[in-house]
């Protein structure tokens, strides 16, 4: 008896040194952030399995993070979040030299990532985006008139524009770092100040638009808009652009629109990095190689409908997303938009406890 | 025959164990206490530890308790978390929100609950265990599934308002999700078998020849009912409330969900906390006020229950 179940532990415990050197890479990204037929294609060319996870805020990314043996091999968190969870010693440098596919990296977005990575040494651009509206063509004519052209935060950050629209649904990104920043630009401070007066200023807008904010979330909103249940969001250029698709794809009538208004707004990159404790480096790296290949990330692009940082893929890229200026905005608006500042613990306290203010009155 | 037994390991082992103090009813009680000491008490000490550090970027994101100085260790712990609970008055606020949302949820669960659980208990046999089949019946789906199939009833374009609007009851669609009513049909939803079950189990065993005795001394029914039938249900009304009442203050899933960005509970502070400001100290010190604040009323209901039964 005893000796049977000492075969038996002797069993488990060689099963599991095999599922330890197991060929996998667990894979840690965004909701509906990739082709469909990515993970298939990787696996057949490399023969390493993929044990793909998702997660819809970068907040919940790094609480794993920080915590750390997290077994992920490849997350995604977005540039600001990066830089701060280097700084916690949470990801490994990444080894180049086993990233040949760097070279078609965009330079200038790749030095734009650089901001909060230096000499991209931890990680490479996934895919980048804007923080900007998404709306209902439809529901805005009806509320404002067939001649209200859509081009500006007014939409949001009027009181008196906003009310007009408050019955059909507007909603925010639940992300204190990315509203807070806009509604200060509005307002024509900067939006990469910590000045805490500047942050009370652009709350102070909120509350005053606060009435007439349906809800604040960082993923409902893109079947939401599909379903014509809202009429406007402030949402991630990618994920208004897949609620757009959703819609034409159900084709219930709904049509979705995405602008970078006038004003500015939020550029942000999505970046792979590695985990300082990943369980399987290699396997990672051969990963990320793999997505910078320039057809599998115009791929990605195609089925997403974000930009990519990949020079080489643009080529493969369908010519209705290169061509619309929401998702690769024109050089007028490039130039009006920002990059998130990184805040320190105390600012973090202030803009989110100024965040629960809005959006409970608390 | 009993010098076998003697000789047997498992008699040599309980007299071995006995000689170190170790009696088999001691083993016996050992199980459980080892439960709630590597299941309760062991998180349990490692938040408080949490709840007076500080925090700073690094991995874990907060300062260790024991500190290596030229003199050796030391321990560097702060109550600048609890004090910070007290400076704001969000967090009393939400605690207060949270207590009032889940004392409404367990009274509303009670009312609903309490004839369906009547109505169970008098049933004859083969019903009987069909309607329990029923109240059972929902934990076989997932409970977020269940959730979020409240979303797509209770939403602007959902079920609810396309049947309220075909029977022509409304003509603009009610706006429910994303609204405190909204979180309480899912409080009230989700935990209503945990007062079912409770009340059912102590209603069955009521005693028919009470009813017939106080029908007999010229009670009417509902004199009977508000006299006999709910002094007697009160254990099964108390145990429902508790497992109604406790999960419900601490509910995060139902309003993050269902609720709107106003609905303030104490689930939805600690994640705000514990993500979107990375201080784990502070959100583990709400934690464990919370848990000061539930324990205290519940040992003294308990001991009021025990004097209770000892009369």
């Amino acid at each position: 008896m005893k000796r049977t179940i000492l075969l038996a532990t002797a069993a488990t415990v060689v099963a599991g040194a095999v599922a330890a050197k197991e060929n996998v890479v667990n894979v840690y990204n965004w909701s509906d952030y990739i082709a469909e037929d990515t993970i298939e294609k990787f696996e057949a060319a490399t023969g390493i399995k993929v044990v793909y996870d998702v997660f819809d805020s970068n907040e919940v990314l790094e609480a794993k993070m920080l915590t750390g043996s997290s077994g992920y091999d490849v997350v995604v968190p977005t540039s600001d979040f990066l830089q701060r969870q280097i700084a916690a010693g949470a990801y490994q440098p990444l080894d180049k030299s086993k990233l040949p596919n760097l070279a078609n990296m965009d330079a200038d977005l790749m030095a734009g990532a650089a901001i909060y990575d230096p000499d991209n040494g931890y990680a490479t651009i996934y895919m980048w985006g804007t923080t900007g509206i998404g709306y209902n063509v439809q529901a805005i004519a009806d509320r404002l008139g067939e001649d209200y052209e859509v081009n500006s935060w007014d939409l949001v950050f009027n009181p008196e524009i906003v009310a007009k629209l408050a019955d059909c649904g507007v909603t925010m990104l639940d992300a204190p770092t990315e509203i807070i920043p806009a509604a200060m630009n509005y307002l024509g401070l900067d939006p990469r100040s910590t000045d805490k007066a500047d942050f009370e200023a652009g709350a102070a807008l909120l509350e005053t638009i606060r009435p007439s904010i349906r809800y604040f979330h960082s993923s409902q909103y893109i079947n939401d808009l599909a379903n014509g249940d809202i009429c406007v969001s402030v949402g991630w250029s990618g994920d208004v652009f897949q609620a757009l698709y959703r819609a034409e794809e159900a084709e219930n009538g709904v049509e979705i629109g995405y602008v970078i208004p006038d004003e500015g707004a939020l550029q942000w990159f999505d970046m792979m990095a590695i985990p300082v404790d990943a369980p399987h480096v290699d396997n990672a790296l051969t990963f990320i190689n793999f997505i910078m290949d320039a057809q599998i990330t115009a791929d990605i692009t195609n089925y997403v409908w974000y930009a990519n940082g990949n020079a080489a893929s643009m080529p493969m890229v369908d010519p209705d997303i290169t061509s619309d200026p929401g998702i690769f905005p024109t050089e007028a608006a490039s130039a009006k938009l920002w990059g998130s500042k990184v805040y320190d613990a105390r600012t973090d306290r202030v803009v989110t406890r100024l965040w629960t203010k809005v959006k409970t009155g608390q | 025959m009993s010098a076998f037994q003697a000789s047997s390991p498992w008699r040599k082992t309980a007299a071995l164990l006995a000689r170190i103090g170790l009696t088999g009813r001691m083993l016996i009680i050992a199980v459980p206490m080892i439960w709630l000491l590597v299941f309760f008490l062991a998180p349990f000490l490692v938040v408080m530890k949490i709840s007076v550090a500080d925090p700073m970027i690094a991995r874990p994101p907060y300062s260790p308790l024991f500190v290596q100085g030229p003199d050796g260790w030391s321990i560097k712990a702060t109550i600048g978390n609890y004090a910070y609970l007290w400076e704001d008055s969000l967090y009393i606020n939400a605690y207060w929100s949270s207590i009032k949302i889940a004392f409404f949820s367990t009274v509303l669960a009670l009312l609903i609950g309490y004839p369906m659980s009547y109505y169970i208990a008098r049933s004859p046999e083969p019903k009987r265990s069909l309607l329990l089949l029923l109240i059972v019946l929902p934990f076989w789906t997932s409970f977020l599934l269940r959730v979020y199939a409240w979303i797509g009833i209770l939403k602007t374009k959902g079920v609810l308002n396309a049947m309220l609007m075909k029977i022509g009851l409304i003509n603009e669609p009610l706006i429910i999700m994303q609204t405190d009513v909204a979180v309480y049909i899912g409080i009230v939803y989700t935990y209503l078998p945990f007062m079912i079950l409770p009340l059912y189990a102590n209603l069955v065993k009521l005693d028919d020849s009470l009813l017939e005795a106080s029908a007999d001394l010229g009670a009417r029914p509902i004199s009977t009912f508000f006299r006999i039938t709910i002094p007697l249900s009160m254990p099964g009304i108390v145990a429902g409330s508790m497992l109604v009442f406790i999960p419900a203050i601490g509910e995060f899933v139902i309003p993050a969900l269902l609720g709107g960005p106003d609905t303030l509970m104490i689930g939805k502070v600690l994640w705000t906390e514990f993500f979107s400001n990375r201080d784990w100290p502070v959100a583990s010190a709400v934690a464990i006020a919370m848990l000061v604040l539930l324990v205290i009323p519940i040992m003294l209901l308990r001991l009021a229950q025990s004097k209770g039964a000892d009369t």
